[in-house]
This record gives C-alpha cells, structure tokens and sequence, in this order.
C-alpha cells in the first residue's frame, strides 16, 4: 500500500492503462499542455506524446462524438470534462450515441469509452458549476455510471472502467482531489464494476451513499458513535449501474432503517431508485420509513451562507439517522 | 481552327466526366436498384409492412451512387436517417436492408434499429442516426481511429442541408480541419430541411459553411452521377494522399416527402417546382440520356437493367415479409456489450433471460 491523494491514485490508473493497452488515449480541454484543469493528466503528455495526449478545443459535444466516434471503430477513449457541468452540452452524443450505438446495431458497433471529471459542488462556485449530474447519466440504459469517493476506489474504478466494453460516466469530485488514503501499489488493482464497499459496519442503522458524500457518511457515522453508541453502517455504492443491490439489501436486512445520502438533487435522485429497491426487496424488514438527505431543491446559490444550507453535510446526516431510529 | 469549339470527341468525354463506359452502366444499374428498392420499400410502407418514420432517397439515388462508388471496401461510409440506398450502396444487401425495414431479426441491424439506423460494421456502414448533425462529429473519430492507426483509410459522412446549422456540425469540422482528419463531410442539399427551404435559415449558402475552417470545398451537381463520381473519384485520391478533410456541396433534389407521411408537395414546395425537377433532373433519366447519346447503352439494355432492378427489389420484398421478427430475449440483449457480474444493470423489474440479469 502506498498513501496518494485521490489525484494521483487517478494519475496512476491512467498512466498504467496506457502503457498496458496502445488503443487508450485520453482527450479534453488542458489535459496535455496545462497537465489537466484539476492536474489528473500531470505528466502525460510528456510520456505518451501528443498523439496519445490530446487538447480538444471547447468543444463539448463535438470532442465527446469524436470520442464515440473513435470508440465506435476500436479505440479505448478517456474523454476528460473539465467538470460534468461542461457535459451537459455533449448529453445528446452521451445519450443518443454513446449509450445506444451497441443496441441499435444489434451489437455490430461497441462503444468502450470512458467519460470522467469532477461532478457536483466545490466551493462557492454558484449555480453552473455545482450540479450533481449522476441522475442525468443513470437514467440511461447503455451507460455505465462510476463514483469512486476514496483514492483506493479511484484508481480501481478507473482501471476498470477504462477496460470495461462499454460507455462509462466515471464521476470525480473536486473536492476530493487532494484527499488522501491507502492505495494498492499492484499495476493490476482493478475494482470490479458492481461491487459495493461497506465502509464501516454497524448494526443501528444504514447510511447508502456514493461518491464524495461517502466520506460524509463517514463523518456522520464516526460522530453518532462518539457522542451516542450508535453504531450506523456505511454502505458506498461506489458504482450505480451497475448495482450492487444485495449489499445494500443485506444491510438493510440487518439494520432495519436506512438514510440515503447524496450530493444532488431530491426529485428522482439516485435515492429515489435506491428507497425503491428497499421497499421492494425488504419491505418487511423495514421499522421506519426510509428518508433521503440530499442538496437543496434549488440551483446552487453563490453566498457562502446559502450554499451550507443547500449542500447535504453530517449533521443532516445524523438528524435523519435519529428521525429513523425514532430519538 | 479556333480551340474554343470542342470535337464531337471531346464532348462524348466531357459529357462522362472521363468515367468510363462500364463504370457508367454500373451506376446506372445501382441507380436503379436503389429507385425500385425504394419504390418497393414505399408500397411496404403503405400497407403495414414498414412502421415509423420512413425516409426515401427517390431523387437523390445520384448522391449514393456516385459518392460511394469511388470507395473501397475498407473505407467507412456514416450518414443521416435517408440512408437505405447509402447502406445498399456500401455493400449490405438488399434483402437485409428491407428487412430491417421491416423489423425483422434478419435485418441488418437484427431488427432493433429500422430505416434509421441501419449498421454493418463488416461493410463498414456505421449508421444511420437519426437526430441531425449527430453523426458529423462520429465521422470525425473514427477518421481519428484511422489516423490514430496510420490506416490508409478514409471515412465518408453524408449529411442533410439543415445539419449545417447544428452546432455539432460546426464543432466537427473546427476538429477535423485542425487535426487533417481524413474524412469527406458530403452534404446532400435538397434544398429543404424537412418543410424548410434552406433559404429560409441561413443568410449564405451551404458552400460557404466549411470555408472558415479552411476546409477546400466542392461544389457538385449530384443529379449527374458521372460528375458526382468523377468528383469524388478525385477527392478520395486526395484524402488518401494526404490533403483532407474535405467538405462537398452535393446540389440534389428529393422527388418524394420528407418521410412517408408528409405530402410530396402543396405546403413548402410548389407542385410546378417538384414536376420541372422530376421531369429535367432525375439522375437515372440523365445518365440514361448521356448513354444514348454516346451510343453506350440500348434500349434492350436498359430493360434488362431495369428488369433485374425489379427483381432483386421484389426478392428483398419477399425476403423481409418472409422472415422472423426478433427473438422475445433480444429485447435485453446488446444494450451492454458487458454484464458486469456482480452488480445489476436493468431496473424495471421485469421477468427476463438469465442473461440479462
């Protein structure tokens, strides 16, 4: 094991996914010369050379179908957003392309793609920059959606991801980036795609998450111990299609009670799949109604005391982890 | 003797545009072909063999014909939803392309992607999409994968007039002229986007679109197949030496509506206007004409073409009608080229094959 922050834990998957496999090439805005927006790309474009390192002009949709293009005859493309937010521009070479070329030509065509950046809010700034965009991705059968919130997770995912045969959304944070942890030094870590990670077990509760709000769970679940006993269990989905929906069953089996927590919006969330499922497969076990912690259901505002209240944060958390233990 | 007057010879050769005898006959076959199967697909429609929207290229058969046929085998072709004789042109058969119409698992894309979006990726035919422009910056990457792979290979995107306003469309040629990919952006310009006169919705014309990327431009009558040909000809030499991308104005007319359901005229287009164009610039009566006149083809001939247009166009006719619909377990197959064992990537809850699950 080696500790890396989750940027380079991305860097490394990257980097050994191009040296193993000639057809990966990564593309976007400032990944070569400027060594990525958020620096994923750091060092690149000096090992693999500006065939393999390619600047894209601002260019959403259209670099996003070069990338479909180029998958659509072979190639392995890492199609970097500066942000997710820039992606809703390239939604209809996503949705209408990416996602169904293997369908609708009887699985002639393939279409192995990655599409990465951060998603979802940083630090003040306001409404354009700060959407969660899982839900615009995982509505879509075809697509695959990734969201790793440790650099563990990171680097596996992405290793994974970049092999799948198929379009993967694979969702960052920004502010994740210079998080750090443990991660496996073996060139070939790869976390399958479908396997969720309980983060922290316990037996009162069920806190289901993904992606950077994982480690707000964490914190969560970490202070309803200290102050009170409880003890939650922390399950991150980590992918969200595919779902590893017997973990969170299993859980919810042994809990009883269950929170979802994401960083976007309520209406048709993520959470609303995931309460769903619960109600479908564990109706019986359940002993509360299940409850969602998740952004406001506004646009993010710029202000720094608004935007606190708008975001999902612990406290939140532990607030709807008590309303379903009933304290 | 003044050299301004050109011999009876010359004239005979530039009526062809320097396209062999043979090779003329062959286009007038395809053309044919592509006039009968569509007549044949439009009688299908019309009693409740073909459903959804169905586009015709009755009018256009000079723009599949003569911008395909200089192709190789290896080359890609990639275009719009009025693509059937396009398909048929880069190689897919006949029968297979009706019976995709048809929806039928022997069609070409087994029946799940109809008269949009045909595909055979051993023709290299990359589709048939159907929302506009979309399949311009497709055509750029898979030049890229062609250069990506130092491939002497080159791709041919064909695309409606009104794709030129898409943004997609403009995006894709900043990037190919940037980058030299080797791709031939065609846009068959009919005039109209659907009910649309291209005037309408842009202050200049369809040749001046890619000038401000420095994309060399042509400008083709796409109603002679033999100029249409012999352009194109040239143009893959270029693209294959080198000297690409390269944008096309391919001036073409549509004989029939929009798609099935909208009138061949009346609303957006006068009727005088559609008859003067059926009745001066239909490709196959052209080329037809040209053959005469240069003593290359008899009227004996020319039935026997026609003979064996009809036939083959009645065979794929007969063929899709006879053939399966899908498999109730290909409703869940291909959406992924993967299934990820350990996690569940369908969610509507439905019974379905063990391998989808």
């Amino acid at each position: 094991m080696a500790e890396m922050t989750y940027r380079e834990a991305l860097n490394e998957a990257l980097r050994e996914e191009m040296e193993r496999d000639a057809d990966v090439f990564l593309m976007g805005e400032e990944v070569a010369e400027y060594d990525g927006a958020y620096k994923v790309s750091k060092g690149l474009l000096d090992e693999f050379g500006e065939r393999r390192v390619v600047d894209s002009p601002i260019s959403e949709l259209g670099f996003t179908g070069l990338g479909v293009g180029a998958a659509m005859t072979g190639l392995r493309p890492v199609i970097e957003f500066m942000t997710f937010n820039f992606s809703i521009l390239a939604l209809d070479q996503v949705i209408n392309s990416a996602a169904k070329m293997h369908y609708m030509s009887n699985g002639q065509i393939g279409c192995p793609i990655v599409f990465r950046g951060p998603t979802g809010a940083a630090l003040q700034l306001s409404a354009q920059h700060s959407q969660a965009c899982e839900t615009w991705y995982v509505h879509s059968p075809g697509l695959k959606v990734v969201t790793p919130g440790t650099p563990a997770d990171a680097k596996g995912l992405l290793k994974a991801s970049i092999r799948d045969d198929d379009p993967v959304a694979f969702m960052e944070g920004e502010l994740l980036y210079n998080l750090k942890g443990e991660v496996p030094e073996d060139d070939d870590f790869v976390i399958p795609l479908g396997v969720a990670d309980v983060k922290k077990e316990g037996d009162d509760v069920t806190i289901i998450t993904h992606g950077k709000m994982v480690n707000v769970a964490l914190q969560a679940a970490q202070k309803m111990e200290r102050d009170d006993g409880i003890m939650a269990e922390v399950v991150d989905l980590r992918t969200l299609r595919p779902l590893d929906v017997d973990t969170v069953i299993d859980s919810v089996r042994k809990t009883n009670r269950a929170v979802y927590l994401e960083e976007g919006w309520n209406y048709l969330g993520v959470g609303a799949q995931i309460v769903s499922l619960i109600q479908e497969e564990a109706f019986d076990w359940l002993d509360a109604p299940l409850l969602r912690v998740t952004q406001a259901d506004v646009p993010m505002p710029y202000a720094k005391n608004l935007e606190s209240l708008a975001k999902p944060n612990a406290s939140r958390v532990i607030e709807a982890c008590n309303r379903v233990m009933y304290r | 003797m003044t050299t301004d007057v050109a011999t009876e010879e010359d004239q005979v050769t530039d009526t062809m545009h320097g396209v062999k005898p043979d090779t003329a006959r062959q286009l007038l076959r395809d053309m044919l072909l592509y006039r009968r199967f569509e007549e044949k697909a439009e009688e299908a429609y019309a009693i409740g063999k073909i459903g959804g929207f169905c586009h015709l290229h009755i009018g256009q058969e000079g723009v599949a014909a003569g911008c395909i046929a200089p192709l190789r085998e290896s080359d890609y072709a990639i275009s719009a939803y009025r693509e059937h004789t396009q398909a048929i042109a880069k190689g897919i058969e006949p029968k297979r392309v009706m019976a995709e119409l048809f929806g039928r698992a022997a069609g070409c894309s087994g029946g799940k992607g109809g008269s949009m979006h045909l595909f055979d990726i051993e023709k290299r035919f990359m589709g048939g999409h159907g929302i506009v422009g979309g399949q311009a910056p497709l055509a750029s990457g898979i030049a890229f994968s062609i250069q990506y792979r130092k491939l002497d290979e080159l791709v041919v995107c064909f695309l409606g007039d009104a794709a030129v306003n898409q943004g997609a469309f403009h995006e894709a040629m900043n990037m190919s002229a940037v980058w030299d990919l080797p791709v031939i952006y065609v846009v068959e310009n009919n005039a109209y986007g659907m009910g649309t006169a291209f005037t309408r919705v842009s202050r200049n014309p369809i040749e001046e679109k890619a000038l401000s990327y420095a994309i060399p431009t042509t400008v083709v009558n796409g109603q002679d197949v033999l100029e249409t040909y012999a352009t194109f000809t040239d143009l893959a030499g270029k693209v294959r030496s080198g000297e690409a991308p390269h944008f096309v104005d391919v001036r073409t007319y549509r004989f029939k509506g929009h798609s099935m359901s909208d009138p061949v005229s009346g609303t957006y287009r006068s009727k005088d206007e559609v008859d003067s164009r059926v009745e001066n610039q239909d490709p196959i009566a052209l080329l037809r004409a040209t053959l005469f006149e240069a003593d290359e083809l008899d009227q004996e001939t020319l039935e026997d073409f026609d003979g064996q247009a009809k036939e083959t166009a009645q065979e794929a006719f007969d063929f899709a009608d006879a053939s399966d619909p899908p498999e109730a377990d290909a409703l869940y197959r291909d959406v992924y080229a993967e299934l990820n064992p350990n996690g569940r990537l369908f969610f509507d809850g439905l019974d379905r094959p063990d391998f989808a699950r």
